[in-house]
């Protein structure tokens, strides 16, 4: 099967080594994974701040790139939640990019959801050791339905103890632009997050989105705290967590 | 009620910088959410989904043909003896209850929880010509002796600690202070019983408007409601037009909903249903009952792209899901609503340029679309809101131009590279060996209050092209190798 990684703008920029663990998991899931070196940002960024002119040709340009693969996978839920449930907020009443719209979201799936619902892995390249607490990021949570996924696939590496913090549904305080229109805020929303994976006692706290990740890892050392790592799924899955 | 939610940003700093208030709301914390799962849970997760589903379309349809269940309202409530009045604005609300009350020579009012009267203002009209009006619902009766605004729609009172309480009631019942919570509120019992027994009106809002009997629903924990539609001789009922639903039957639909979402009890401890004043044989209830049904830009939504909004039952579970509800507390949103509803309500009654902020203080984490009984998509308004203050040039120019320049560099597939390699270059410099940046120049809202990790140093799409070319250079060498090997093998001279 030819699947398409959407490597996400913010991971391509800051993390590449999410992107290369995404690779190495579906890899090792069987995919024929193919990455489209034009692809740059989904629109989110803009859809999000009320400027539909950017998301609209950014929308339009990842369709295009990314309708011949069977499948179109990102390690990202603010992502595919941005494919999947707003795209098509983007073409009203335009019938030929609706349906190319409705196509594209039909194959596009979190990276977490298509390992445990599409290629339904059994065996993950990762051996982590020690204890993991898990933070459901929220469009992945409340756009996709990402909850279980991540778990069990977390629950299939042998030195992994998944120990849950309080509130682990609850927002980080990222909210994209609004880390930084309303800084003060979102560092406290931030600061919340941080106490409750300290409450956990874990050694890292793991998840699916990099916005989060860089927003509780930045409050996490702000705070002093230099132990707890702040690891995405798929390194945690594919070995490339150090 | 003033707007003040231009000042968003300084009161939302003013918040954080409370300790007191900070503590307040760490304890309240997620308690309602906390309660409705549990109802939820006990109602059958299943099950009550489609009690979402089906109070969401009893919504719609009666604000589908909004017109002609108001005016079957209006025929119903004035056959069995209620007055209807309609207000435009809050000055229209003002005008009409003052001249009820000369009209009636009334001077003393007992209110149960309204909060279209706090969008009026009503209290201040009140006091300012003569009319004394105290609230009894517990907490908006704390708040008044505070001088405040409501800072939670179903709990008033929910800034204040017990403390606060305890002095605030030596203060105006003088009597010794107490920290007891049940003498606190046996002692708020005793000041109000008097004033119960002395009102000539009773101010009420209005949970619902039961369109086929032209009754007023009401839903109160505490019991002031019965008293302020009952004890005195008039009863003014006060609630925006959009609280009209069809049926008796539809009433119980969402009467199962709204309890569970607000504070996650199965039923309020009392559930009136007003229709008309007293009759000859009843034994109590007002002379005059009258309903004002209030628009104050509510007829603006009907048919609009933010239309949902009107489904708005009141029950306070968006701000109760709300994250940032729950950091910097409710008086920081500056009008009467605050918390997810009321970021998108502030700004289309009181004008979009008048509340710029709103829309734009929410993390758009769907917590509160989630939780909303009558799934209203409170996200998508919010970014509709965004939408039209981009369209209305209401976005800071830099904040425009940073998008215009995102969506001219990211179509561009090059451009993009080379600059997102540069930036990554650059700030990866700026992480030094710790890796992270602790004050950057463009981005002081991110570092004020925490580092910036800082990036590998290369991006995902440099690195992946130089292993494919390794990979594709390897393979070439790897066959070179092994045809070289053959022909050594076959003894060619070429080898």
């Amino acid at each position: 099967m030819r699947v398409g990684l959407l490597v996400t703008c913010l991971i391509d920029a800051m993390r590449p080594r999410i992107g290369f663990a995404a690779l190495t998991l579906l890899e090792a899931a069987g995919c024929d994974v193919h990455v489209p070196h034009t692809q740059t940002c989904c629109g989110q960024p803009g859809w999000n701040s009320g400027e539909r002119r950017s998301a609209r040709d950014l929308a339009e340009k990842l369709i295009e790139e990314f309708e011949p693969f069977d499948y179109v996978v990102a390690p990202s839920g603010s992502c595919v939640g941005m494919v999947k449930t707003h795209y098509r907020d983007l073409f009203p009443g335009e019938g030929d990019w609706l349906a190319r719209v409705e196509a594209l979201a039909a194959k596009t799936w979190e990276l977490t959801d298509f390992l445990v619902n599409v290629v339904r892995i059994e065996t993950l390249p990762g051996d982590f050791h020690g204890t993991l607490t898990y933070h459901d990021s929220c469009s992945g949570l409340r756009e996709l339905g990402v909850n279980t996924q991540p778990r069990a696939l977390l629950a299939k590496l042998p030195g992994v103890e998944l120990r849950e913090m309080p509130d682990c549904e609850t927002c980080c305080g990222f909210g994209g632009t609004f880390s930084i229109k309303f800084g003060e805020i979102s560092a406290a929303m931030a600061d919340a997050k941080c106490e409750h994976i300290a409450a956990s006692g874990a050694d890292a706290v793991v998840l699916g989105d990099l916005g989060c990740m860089l927003n509780i890892e930045g409050r996490l050392r702000r705070r002093g705290d230099t132990r707890t790592q702040v690891l995405h799924i798929a390194e945690v899955l594919s070995g490339r967590a150090d | 009620m003033q707007n003040q939610s231009m000042h968003f940003q300084a009161r939302a700093g003013r918040a954080l910088a409370d300790v007191r208030l900070q503590g307040v709301l760490k304890r309240f914390g997620s308690g309602f959410a906390d309660k409705r799962d549990a109802a939820r849970a006990a109602y059958g997760v299943d099950a009550f989904e489609e009690l979402r589903t089906a109070s969401a379309a009893i919504r719609d349809r009666g604000l589908e043909h909004l017109d002609s269940w108001l005016l079957r309202f209006e025929a119903e409530a004035t056959r069995r003896g209620t007055e209807v009045r309609w207000a435009e604005s809050a000055e229209d609300i003002r005008a009409q209850v003052l001249e009820i009350c000369a009209q009636h020579g009334l001077k003393k009012a007992i209110k149960s929880k309204s909060m279209v009267s706090e969008e009026a203002g009503l209290n201040a009209a009140l006091e300012a010509n003569g009319i004394t009006a105290v609230e009894t619902d517990l907490g908006e009766y704390i708040i008044q002796l505070a001088k405040e605004a409501p800072s939670h729609i179903i709990a008033p009172a929910i800034h204040k600690d017990l403390d606060e309480v305890a002095d605030l009631f030596a203060t105006h019942h003088q009597r010794p202070r107490s920290t007891d919570i049940e003498k606190l509120t046996r002692e708020a019992r005793l000041m109000l019983r008097e004033h119960f027994l002395t009102a000539d009106l009773g101010l009420s809002g209005g949970n619902f408007l039961v369109a086929e009997t032209g009754s007023v629903a009401l839903v109160t924990n505490e019991g002031n409601g019965r008293m302020v539609t009952t004890l005195p001789r008039v009863h003014i009922a006060i609630t925006g037009i959009e609280k009209v639903i069809p049926t008796l039957e539809d009433l119980s639909t969402l009467n199962r909903v709204l309890p569970r979402s607000a504070t996650g009890q199965d039923i309020e401890n009392y559930f009136t249903i007003v229709t008309g004043p007293r009759r000859a044989d009843d034994a109590d209830g007002p002379v005059h009952m009258i309903v004002i049904l209030v628009d104050c830009g509510r007829t603006k939504l009907v048919g609009s792209d933010m239309k949902e909004m009107l489904r708005c039952i009141r029950c306070g579970a968006c701000m109760n899901h709300c994250p940032v509800y729950q950091t910097v507390g409710g008086h920081a949103y500056g009008w009467v609503y605050p918390g997810p509803m009321g970021s998108v309500l502030t700004p289309v009654y009181n004008g979009i340029e008048n509340a710029l902020d709103l829309p734009q203080a929410a993390t758009l984490c769907g917590a509160c679309h989630v939780a909303c009984p009558v799934k209203i998509p409170l996200p998508e308004l919010l970014r509709t809101l965004r939408e039209k203050q981009m369209e209305q040039r209401l976005r800071p120019w830099t904040e425009r131009l940073g998008f215009a320049v995102w969506g001219f560099v990211a179509r561009r597939p090059r451009l993009y590279a080379l600059a997102a390699s540069l930036g990554v270059r650059v700030l990866s410099w700026m992480g030094g060996s710790r890796g992270r940046i602790s004050r950057l120049p463009l981005g002081r809202g991110w570092t004020r209050g925490r580092d910036l990790p800082a990036p590998e140093g290369r991006t995902f799409r440099s690195l992946y092209a130089a292993r494919k070319f390794a990979v594709v250079y390897g393979e070439r060498r790897r066959r070179a190798r092994e045809a070289r090997a053959a022909r050594v093998q076959r003894g060619d001279p070429r080898a």
